[in-house]
């Protein structure tokens, strides 16, 4: 659809969450809790943190959560009885608040999760949910989103697009079909005037620090390059927090917990910088030093998903640097791939 | 700066050492760990108040040992955390240069663990006074309170592990949550397996914590778990007399049995 350009007042902003809560859909939303931003459930305007740069983690787990059923069983004499999870019983949900970045790694996780066999846990919870962004009027030293063809007001995977042009007024984007269904329920606090305004004065300034297909282009072909693979992990301490916090990270374990009558299969959050990860049961493990397991995530995200999916893995959301313990800076890095001769 | 850098260049060029441990400035306002193998990396290294990473955990580290002989910029945990490893066989005497730097900027050289004994003996080697606030409000709770203070805390968790990679006593090739067959803990990070993850940690820390906080420091979630380990020192100290990493040779309290070990814990 064309998209349609409207005005909204800040102060009309408690009567958007009071009429999504009415319709029964939930709200997920930045909140503060102590030095640390998640995006959960709200009831109210005034729980969410939105003069925030961003969340700690993404918003992936709205559709991705670290904890996911996928299969309930029983267990008798006669066998297993399984029971399957209710794919139509997701919820409509709107994602409020969240940044171009959160909007945008959705589209990595839907070439992802949508291959075949597609992924109907995480694609059906993703069809339910609506995202409303706020585009980014600043920004700190670790985003670089404009380097890897994103930007403060990119609408990419948003459904509507929020950008504050005065203290007064927030410049409504309407950019699908599911946004515009979600806006028919607020359009009478919606002016007409929107049409003109240039947001982009609106908007933090992001510089463009490496080229992308050069990027792209040197990290494939630096596979065998070991020397800047180690140079760049030896402080890597090998945990997940970057991938965890990750608004495409996609990688997935399973775990069953069961007794012995009944059992979950549930669906967990993984990550290719655990030693774990490529552990074979034989005791082999083909990324057996951290240099690999760091390759892999660089070649994941920059070499094989362009490759394969025809997306790049990076949003530039920075939230893998910000939340390192040991400050693995992916933007440095990256940067230094870019300028290998 | 310059006394470090010349020192450490120096160490290499005799071969004193293969690679040195040490801090260089990082993103923003950030220090991080630099592995300086040659001279141009050398002119790298920094050192000021900032520098309070625990860096004793990359001695153990396989990619890091690779190199060779190791030297290090140890901080008073990174000191104490040297001496755990040495009496858990983890590192030998004489294997590890270690430099301590004083904040006028003069350093202290180790020749071997008895020098670092003699020096930690004379050292404040005990947690920050804000901790010690933390742990007494923790102590003053009722279990309930307590119970639910924790609770909270590790709803936030995400089990990412940064707390146990951060940990340079964490070293177990295969922890007990990574087992899956029997799950002796749930793996998954829901409340249940939040909670016996970080309660079987605590356990396994218990008498081996050098209080460096970098479990803490660590966690992308800000959870203060270096308080759950804390807590565990006193109550080590006052049953069996022992602090760790305070001797190369202490034999573990919690794995060791004294004819005149109290057993008043036992109900």
């Amino acid at each position: 659809m064309e998209k349609e350009l409207k005005i909204l007042k800040y102060s009309d902003l408690p009567k958007l969450i009071e009429r999504f809560r009415s319709q029964g859909f939930p709200v997920l939303a930045p909140i503060r809790k102590g030095k640390v931003i998640e995006i959960e459930q709200v009831q109210t305007i005034d729980e969410i943190a939105l003069d925030v740069l961003l969340s700690t983690q993404s918003a992936k787990k709205a559709a991705f959560p670290k904890v996911e059923k996928v299969l309930g069983y029983t267990l008798d004499k006669s066998g297993v009885k399984q029971q399957p999870v209710d794919l139509g019983a997701f919820q409509e949900t709107v994602l409020f608040g969240v940044r171009p970045c959160d909007a945008s790694g959705f589209k990595s996780l839907d070439a992802i999760f949508g291959e075949e066999p597609k992924d109907q846990f995480y694609l059906q919870k993703k069809a339910k949910a609506t995202i409303i962004s706020f585009s980014c009027p600043v920004a700190d030293e670790y985003c670089f989103c404009t380097s890897v063809g994103g930007g403060p007001g990119n609408a990419t995977g948003s459904d509507l697009q929020f950008t504050g042009i005065s203290k007064d007024e927030i410049l409504v984007e309407i950019l699908t079909e599911k946004g515009a269904k979600l806006s028919a329920l607020f359009a009478d606090l919606l002016s007409v005037d929107g049409n003109g305004i240039d947001k982009s004065k609106f908007l933090a300034d992001v510089k463009v620090v490496f080229d992308m297909d050069g990027v792209v282009e040197k990290t494939t072909a630096s596979f065998n390059n070991a020397a800047l693979w180690l140079d760049q992990s030896l402080r890597c301490i090998g945990c997940g927090a970057c991938a965890f916090v990750c608004p495409t990270c996609a990688c997935f374990d399973f775990q069953d917990e069961q007794n012995t009558k009944k059992g979950v299969r549930l669906r967990l959050w993984d990550s290719c910088g655990f030693s774990l990860f490529t552990l074979h049961t034989s005791g082999h493990n083909p990324r057996e030093v951290q240099s690999q397991r760091w390759r892999q995530r660089i070649m994941h995200k920059f070499a094989y998903m362009p490759e394969q999916l025809h997306v790049v893995g990076c949003e530039g959301c920075g939230r893998c640097s910000r939340a390192c313990p040991v400050d693995m800076n992916i933007k440095e890095h990256l940067t230094s791939i870019g300028v290998i001769v | 700066m310059s006394e470090l850098i010349k020192k450490v260049t120096a160490l290499l060029s005799d071969k004193t050492i293969n690679l040195f441990i040490g801090y260089e400035k990082g993103s923003a306002d950030r220090v991080r760990a630099l592995f300086v193998r040659n001279e141009e990396q050398a002119n790298k290294l920094v050192y000021d108040a900032s520098c309070t990473q625990n860096l004793a955990g990359y001695l153990l580290k396989h990619e890091v040992k690779r190199f060779g002989k190791l030297g290090i910029l140890a901080n008073v945990a990174a000191l104490r955390s040297i001496l755990q490893l040495a009496s858990e066989f983890q590192i030998k005497d004489g294997e590890v240069y270690v430099l301590f730097a004083n904040r006028d900027g003069s350093f202290v050289e180790f020749t071997d663990f008895h020098s670092i004994e003699a020096f930690l003996e004379t050292t404040d080697t005990g947690i920050k006074a804000e901790e010690q606030e933390m742990i007494a409000r923790l102590e003053a709770m009722s279990n309930n309170e307590r119970w639910l203070f924790w609770n909270k805390e590790f709803e936030k968790c995400i089990k990412c592990y940064a707390c146990r990679a951060a940990c340079p006593m964490c070293y177990c090739h295969r922890c007990t949550t990574d087992v899956n067959q029997p799950q002796w803990i749930p793996v998954a990070s829901h409340e249940r397996g939040n909670l016996d993850y970080h309660l079987m940690r605590a356990m396994h820390l218990a008498g081996r914590c050098v209080n460096c906080g970098e479990c803490a420091t660590a966690c992308p979630m800000d959870i203060p778990l270096n308080l759950l380990t804390y807590q565990l020192i006193n109550p080590i100290k006052e049953i069996f007399g022992a602090t760790a990493g305070m001797k190369s040779d202490a034999m573990y309290a919690l794995s060791t049995y004294k004819p005149d070990d109290k057993e008043n814990f036992i109900i």
